[in-house]
């Protein structure tokens, strides 16, 4: 017998007297098949969102100053190529890494910067030597002010998370609700093939580890900006 | 109604003005009282460490003589979650199962029967002094008790109540752990007489004098100025 | 040596009488009960969210098997090497035989208490390769050589002058103890790791078994590091970690957040569905994943505590714990401390050895209270404290305890405790505060209560 087997033997024969169900204790049985998945009603229990797009931006933009990220509404690609280069000139940006994609091609263009891809074989060296790392994204979070990304959608695992500022280029149309509607998105994108990566990144890098004080940057970016265009 | 007073042993030896007290409360408000004088202790002691056999033992003449009372008043949270929420199951799977499960539901602790029971909260009392409340955790996790006896101090004149900080944090009593890891037991008590001192109550006031035992004793060892009452004997000064 | 209950009574002993050391868990566990208490508010109804919570995990826990065959069914489908350990050791050996295979030499490690509960970090060291932790707390114990304070705050004992000192003292820095720059001292120690690791090792917090992935939640971006640059990656997860769907992550990670943390979410909370996959330009070529049970099974065959599985380690329960915030968590000796460490280590180390911790409790509660999968922790405590008892009775115990129902069901003896106890009473003086008082336990600090002049029942007989 494998190891494997032998532990699921000893699944089995626990599994065959049965526990009391949670929150009932003393009561043993099966929950009730009927109701579904107990976490089918979460949109319910979360914190609110608001049902408007300006709900939710508001929501969206809220939550994102209260995780020190920076959050930019574009009424255009020609004010997202400005305020593109109004951040470059303040950071004073030498080099940045990217991936291509039409709002990262387009934001490469204009920053007229070297670039380093890592959507082809790239050197980790090199790019974290970048200023900063500039990606897509699959959703927007309202809920949480956090921004959705995959290793297809955002360059791979290391681009949103090696250099020290982590530059997000998002459509208004990928603002999402709620955690909910994300894990649905992700369903009907990608479930006959889901991405190696998915990650919600929910503000810049921070650690509270010494005596829980907030400090930015602590493997991870230390800056986010976000810009919806 | 007939209430039945079941009174803590700890409570019978150590501080019967609480049991008086709740006397003159109910007889005040017209009921009738039946007190078992047979009944001594409920079995926490010998439960919780563990002596279920043992707790049985004390616990069966308790159940038998309650079981066909029209209400039973507990004067203390700690002693009425052992009646109430932990004999259906310490006797869980015996023949007295289906009799603690029906004594379960007719237990009260003694301000949750004032104020959810028969609707009462001003009894006419006066106590011209700060105070702060502790909650017991048995009352208050496993009773879910918090509100009823602050609706009774609400009502009573001249009582000024102050909450302290990490209210619903224990006193360090708990039983036999007191006795077995006294430095912790020590510990937690302390904590709570720096918070409830720093109220700048002169009264810790609580409806589980277990906890007001270990809490009067650290204050008199270390010589503050707080002093502990039980609920009850609030509701009946003047 | 001395047993695991000495030794928690001594360390408990010194710890409780460590004022600074009280000060610095207060100091920081207020600031989490502020952040929960605000993040826990914001939802619209926490209540039943919890509830739901526990339900999930009750069906993913009581039907275990069939969730681990469809994950690993799932992972494997995706180029994952799924391992299983019945044991820390076999676990050991595995994650030994990985490394020696690739050659490698260094290993970076992100926080996985289940690493600690198999003390990989010794054996991997013992056999000569370089292993560093890369969450921040966990590299500040490391350097000091101990065991994680707490599961989620693991150098919350120290302050920013400690950590100075450790960093001045073991990494030659010059820095001050402003904790911006303590991190980044850190920081850049840490980041040239990444670059140059071998290994990448992480835990998992939960296991989805729809789509085969493993989600790891975290602040720092040093799990995203350590699954993104070495060229092998490494996970072990208990076997209790799985999760039926991925979308229950939607409400596991906002409470494990709360709760953990008291963070709405967390920074960072990534699933992981396999290593690099065709077209993929980073990330690991290899992707090993080690179920441990490590008699978690026992715990599993224990219907009354099997809740205790559905623990997603988020700590709360030791934030809350009076014992814990007094004793501290070194003074347990195990992995994990705090309630749910106190109900979980009898079942996986030993009932005799471990039980003193079931009985190091006031009892109170908040732990159960706490708790957002709703684990019956308190009571679980009274159970563990009767399976030792019926299991191997202490004579003196048991006598007491016959005595005490002796004397307590015969109205005529117990009549005589109050005259009896009043010339005990005067007697006391003599001895008490020395060893001789056999109340000594409870009058070295603390004051005797009085039998009162007249006890109630003696009232009551008066009275009528």
């Amino acid at each position: 017998m494998t190891e494997r087997e032998k532990i699921f033997a000893r699944i089995r024969e626990a599994l065959t007297v049965q526990a009391p169900l949670p929150g009932h204790h003393g009561e043993t049985g099966h929950r009730p098949a009927s109701n579904g998945a107990p976490s089918a009603h979460a949109r319910e229990w979360l914190p609110p969102t608001g049902d408007s797009f300006e709900d939710q931006l508001a929501r969206f933009r809220a939550n994102a100053a209260d995780l020190k990220a920076t959050f930019y509404l574009a009424n255009n690609r020609d004010e997202l190529a400005k305020l593109l280069l109004e951040l470059r000139d303040v950071e004073g940006w030498k080099k940045v890494a990217s991936h291509g994609g039409e709002l990262t091609d387009a934001a490469c263009k204009t920053l007229a910067l070297p670039v380093c891809r890592t959507d082809q074989p790239f050197d980790a060296s090199e790019l974290e030597a970048c200023d900063a790392g500039i990606t897509e994204c699959d959703a927007l979070v309202a809920q949480t002010g956090s921004v959705l990304v995959t290793n297809r959608s955002a360059g791979g695992r290391a681009l949103s998370v090696l250099p020290p500022h982590h530059v997000v280029i998002a459509r208004r149309d990928q603002l999402l609700r709620d955690l909910p509607a994300a894990f649905e998105l992700l369903k009907k994108k990608y479930a006959a093939n889901y991405p190696s990566m998915i990650s919600f990144i929910t503000g810049p890098s921070r650690t509270g580890d010494i005596e829980r004080i907030l400090v930015l940057g602590a493997h991870g970016p230390k800056k986010l900006t976000i810009f919806c265009v | 109604m007939t209430v039945t007073l079941f009174i803590p042993c700890f409570v019978d030896l150590m501080y019967p003005r609480v049991a008086i007290s709740i006397v003159e409360i109910f007889e005040k408000l017209g009921h009738k009282i039946e007190y078992p004088e047979e009944l001594t202790c409920c079995g926490q002691p010998a439960f919780n460490s563990g002596y279920w056999p043992e707790a049985r033992e004390v616990a069966l003449p308790v159940l038998q003589r309650l079981k066909n009372a029209e209400a039973v008043v507990i004067a203390s949270g700690s002693c009425g979650a052992m009646i109430k929420v932990f004999y259906p199951q310490l006797f869980a799977g015996t023949e007295h199962e289906k009799a603690a499960k029906e004594l379960s539901a007719k237990c009260y602790e003694f301000s949750d029967f004032l104020v959810t029971k028969l609707g009462v909260t001003d009894l006419g009392a006066r106590f011209p002094h700060k105070v702060t409340f502790h909650d017991g955790c048995h009352g208050l996790r496993e009773l879910g008790n918090k509100k009823p006896a602050r609706d009774l101090l609400a009502k009573v004149r001249d009582l000024e109540l102050t909450e302290m900080r990490d209210a619903e944090t224990c006193c360090g009593f708990g039983g036999t752990f007191a006795a077995k890891f006294p430095m912790i037991s020590t510990a937690m008590g302390e904590v709570k007489c720096a918070s409830a001192t720093e109220t700048g109550a002169e009264y810790i006031v609580s409806n589980d004098s277990s906890c007001l035992m270990h809490v009067q004793g650290l204050i008199d060892k270390e010589g503050r100025k707080l002093k502990t009452i039980h609920l009850a004997e609030v509701l009946t000064s003047k | 040596m001395s047993s695991p209950s000495q030794q928690f009574t001594e360390q408990a002993e010194v710890l409780t009488h460590d004022l600074r050391h009280r000060d610095i868990v207060q100091t920081a566990l207020r600031k989490y009960e502020v952040v929960r208490d605000k993040s826990r508010g914001a939802f619209q109804d926490y209540r039943s969210a919890r509830q739901a919570a526990a339900e999930t995990k009750w069906e993913a826990v009581n039907h275990l098997d069939k969730y681990l065959e469809q994950l690993t069914k799932n992972l494997e489908a995706r180029g994952t090497k799924v391992h299983w350990a019945t044991t820390g050791e076999q676990a050991r050996e595995i994650i030994l035989g990985i490394i020696r295979e690739k050659k490698a030499r260094s290993i970076v490690k992100s926080k996985a208490m289940t690493s600690e509960e198999i003390h990989l970090n010794h054996a991997l060291e013992h056999e000569g390769f370089e292993v560093v932790e890369s969450d921040l707390g966990e590299f500040i114990v490391q350097l000091r050589k101990e065991a994680p304070y707490h599961i989620v705050f693991p150098a919350m004992h120290l302050t920013r002058g400690d950590i100075k000192e450790l960093f001045n003292r073991e990494l030659k820095s010059t820095s001050s103890d402003n904790p911006e720059e303590l991190t980044m001292v850190a920081r850049r120690v840490l980041r040239q790791k990444y670059i140059h690791a071998d290994i990448g090792f992480t835990g998992a917090n939960f296991a989805i078994a729809e789509t085969g992935m493993v989600s790891i939640t975290e602040n720092e971006g040093n799990a995203r590091l350590t699954a993104a640059l070495p060229k092998t990656m490494i996970t072990l997860l208990g076997i209790e970690k799985v999760l039926p769907r991925l979308e229950d992550l939607a409400l596991f990670l906002p409470l494990l957040a709360t709760s953990g943390t008291g963070q709405a979410l967390t920074c960072y909370n990534t699933m992981y569905g396999g290593p690099r996959q065709p077209g993929e330009t980073d990330g690991p070529e290899e992707w090993h994943v080690v179920l441990l049970d490590n008699r978690r099974t026992e715990l599993l065959a224990d219907p009354e505590q099997r809740d205790a599985l559905h623990c997603i380690r988020c700590g709360a329960c030791l934030n809350v714990c009076p014992i814990f915030r007094n004793v501290g968590g070194h003074t347990y000796g195990t992995t994990y401390s705090g309630p749910i460490g106190s109900v979980i280590t009898p079942h996986l180390r030993g009932l005799q050895d471990w039980k003193h911790l079931s009985f190091s409790s006031s009892l109170c509660g908040a732990c159960s209270e706490t708790c957002p999968v709703k684990i019956d922790l308190a009571h679980h405590l009274l159970q563990n404290r009767r399976n030792a008892s019926e299991q191997k009775p202490s004579f003196w115990w048991q006598t007491g305890f016959r005595m005490f129902s002796f004397i307590f069901n015969r109205p005529a003896l117990y009549k005589l405790i109050g005259p009896l106890g009043r010339i005990g009473q005067k007697l006391h003086p003599l001895v008490k505060g020395t060893k001789l008082d056999p109340a000594y336990s409870w009058t070295k600090t603390r004051e005797a209560p009085k039998i009162a002049p007249q006890t109630f029942k003696e009232y009551w007989r008066n009275r009528s």
